[in-house]
């Protein structure tokens, strides 16, 4: 890794400068993802000091892979998280193209889809809550008018449909933003010449604009997933709570729970290193992109 | 610009028009409601139109609260979470320039080390690892206290890496000059570095004030006593405490003065804004 040709000599000046971020890291990053590992192989002692706690192997992991609450919240991350990438994704790409056609208006229009970003997801939640609120809230009036009966209270799958809208709707303007500098990074005159070679709108998209944006979409893909796996715990923590019947309860939602409500260190831990794992092959993926996009 | 048919051009506002309108309805419907007396809210469909009650139910929420559910007013909130917010801002961007200034300017054994230990809290978010994070921060005694809520969460990966590229980027002259004119690096830092990267600061600063505004597990983790309590995660507190249906209009108000300050900093640093997060966004 580089550093400047020339450099400044000072033998304490460098770590008295890193100082307070590596220790900061250390106490409160690496010291107790350190301790999850160490957690995750033990099984705790009681609350009274009379059974120690004793070292279980992988017992904790093989136990977990066992629990049919932890495969189905395995499922559930898995929907939750494809729902809400596909979702903002989609509707920000439908929007980025429409904004990028705009001259005048585009400033306005882009104000007006950016904001949305500043707003909490547990607060995104509690919005998108009141109004599927089934007593008074405006969308299960017009269902109710086409037949649906929706109840998020009762129905699981309403309560997912719910939570990636929630989650969505606040990641649109992130999507939103990236899409719209990628199109505006595409040569005016490879869309032209496909328009004299007399390729249609539709074709000149598919065929020209898509492909050259993959770069973006694939990048946002990883942070849209990372975003649904680790950043919606407002959104599920406020509203559903994880229910009804544990439709809602994704794994970040779990690891809370079963840590602090059920008191449950072992397994909390033990989910925490899978978590961890999660989130490093995700990193990694997104930082070897980065590198190849940076040469691109 | 290829064919510029007019019915497209229409199509694509109608399509806009009718997409922002969806994006902006929630928080409409949250304005809305919280103009309401708590009347409206018991019978049929919630209000499209304003009410009268606005005034009323801003006052109750921010200088009382609602007491019985153990929710303090939010007044005391909203300067929690501005505190909070700030310290967190102005820790993580100070800690991280001074980090990336040691990593580029100066050649150090253990370079490298540090530098991936830095790396590494990008792969270990809060959420992974809850309890022990939990137990850590118990131990100190910072539980119910800014420190507790700040501190933790300063340490930043995305900072550090932002300020290393922009340093990169600094003409080696300057450095050169500085030191043939005899200035130290401490010198060098502050008077020609830390003013070529202010717009840098800004841009993360705004990015870093929402994150830290819009916490919500933390707070809710090491904040037992109200007086603690940030307005976000208090909103929780607000519509889970009782078993009755939420005060919405209450609710409502309180929503609506939680997001203020983030969405008001992203409409008025708009550019800021978007400089910040197409950049860090690694």
């Amino acid at each position: 890794m580089q550093t400047k040709r020339m450099t400044f000599s000072s033998k304490w000046l460098p770590y008295a400068l890193l100082a307070p971020q590596v220790i900061i890291t250390l106490i409160f990053f690496i010291w107790p993802s350190y301790n999850a590992l160490i957690q995750s192989v033990y099984r705790q002692g009681d609350a009274f000091g009379i059974r120690p706690p004793t070292f279980v192997w992988f017992q904790n992991f093989q136990a977990l892979f066992r629990d049919d609450l932890y495969l189905n919240s395995l499922k559930t991350t898995f929907i939750f998280s494809v729902g809400t990438t596909i979702l903002s994704m989609g509707v920000a790409l439908l929007f980025a193209v429409m904004v990028n056609r705009m001259i005048r208006s585009r400033d306005s229009y882009t104000t007006f889809l950016v904001w949305p970003y500043a707003i909490a997801p547990a607060i995104a939640g509690v919005l998108w809550w009141f109004i599927f609120n089934p007593t008074l809230g405006i969308m299960p009036y017009i269902l109710d008018m086409v037949g649906y009966d929706w109840n998020h209270r009762r129905n699981g799958n309403d309560a997912m449909i719910m939570v990636i809208i929630a989650s969505a709707w606040r990641q649109i303007s992130y999507n939103f933003l990236f899409f719209l500098a990628g199109l505006q990074s595409i040569p005016q005159s490879l869309i032209e010449a496909a328009a004299i070679d007399g390729a249609s709108r539709m074709k000149r998209f598919w065929t020209i604009v898509f492909p050259l944006l993959s770069p973006i979409t694939f990048f946002l893909m990883v942070v849209n997933i990372v975003y649904a796996m680790f950043d919606t715990f407002g959104v599920i923590h406020a509203t559903t709570e994880g229910g009804p019947s544990q439709a809602t309860t994704i794994l970040v939602y779990k690891v809370y729970r079963d840590g602090f409500v059920n008191l449950n260190f072992g397994s909390s831990a033990a989910q925490s290193v899978i978590l961890m794992g999660i989130v490093i092959v995700l990193t990694v993926i997104q930082f070897r992109y980065i590198e190849r996009r940076v040469n691109y | 610009m290829v064919d510029n048919n007019r019915w497209g051009n229409f199509f694509a506002h109608v399509i806009l028009i009718v997409g922002v309108a969806i994006v902006v309805f929630p928080v409409y419907v949250a304005i809305i409601a919280s103009t309401h007396p708590p009347g409206t809210f018991v019978r049929g469909v919630m209000p499209l139109l304003p009410g009268p009650n606005a005034w009323e139910n801003y006052r109750t929420v921010i200088t009382e609260g609602r007491s019985r559910a153990g929710t303090p007013p939010i007044g005391g909130m909203m300067w929690n979470s501005f505190i909070m917010a700030m310290a967190i801002t102005i820790g993580k961007l100070s800690i991280s320039i001074i980090s990336a200034f040691a990593i580029v300017y100066f050649r150090f054994p253990g370079r490298i080390f540090f530098f991936w230990i830095i790396f590494m809290t990008l792969m270990l978010p809060v959420e992974v690892r809850i309890v022990p994070t939990f137990q850590v921060v118990a131990d100190f005694g910072m539980l119910n206290s800014f420190a507790g809520l700040s501190i933790p969460l300063i340490a930043s990966a995305t900072a550090t890496f932002l300020f290393r590229q922009f340093f990169m980027t600094v003409p080696e002259e300057l450095m050169e000059a500085a030191r043939v004119d005899g200035a130290g690096p401490m010198k060098f830092f502050k008077d020609i570095l830390l003013p070529l990267s202010i717009t840098n600061i800004a841009a993360l600063f705004v990015i870093m004030f929402i994150y830290g505004w819009n916490q919500y597990l933390w707070p809710l983790l090491i904040t037992t006593d109200p007086e603690y309590y940030t307005i976000v995660m208090g909103i929780q507190r607000m519509v889970t405490g009782g078993d009755s249906e939420p005060l919405w209009h209450l609710v409502m108000a309180t929503v609506v003065l939680a997001a203020l300050p983030p969405v008001l900093v992203i409409l008025f640093m708009q550019r800021l804004f978007v400089k910040g997060l197409t950049e860090t966004e690694k």
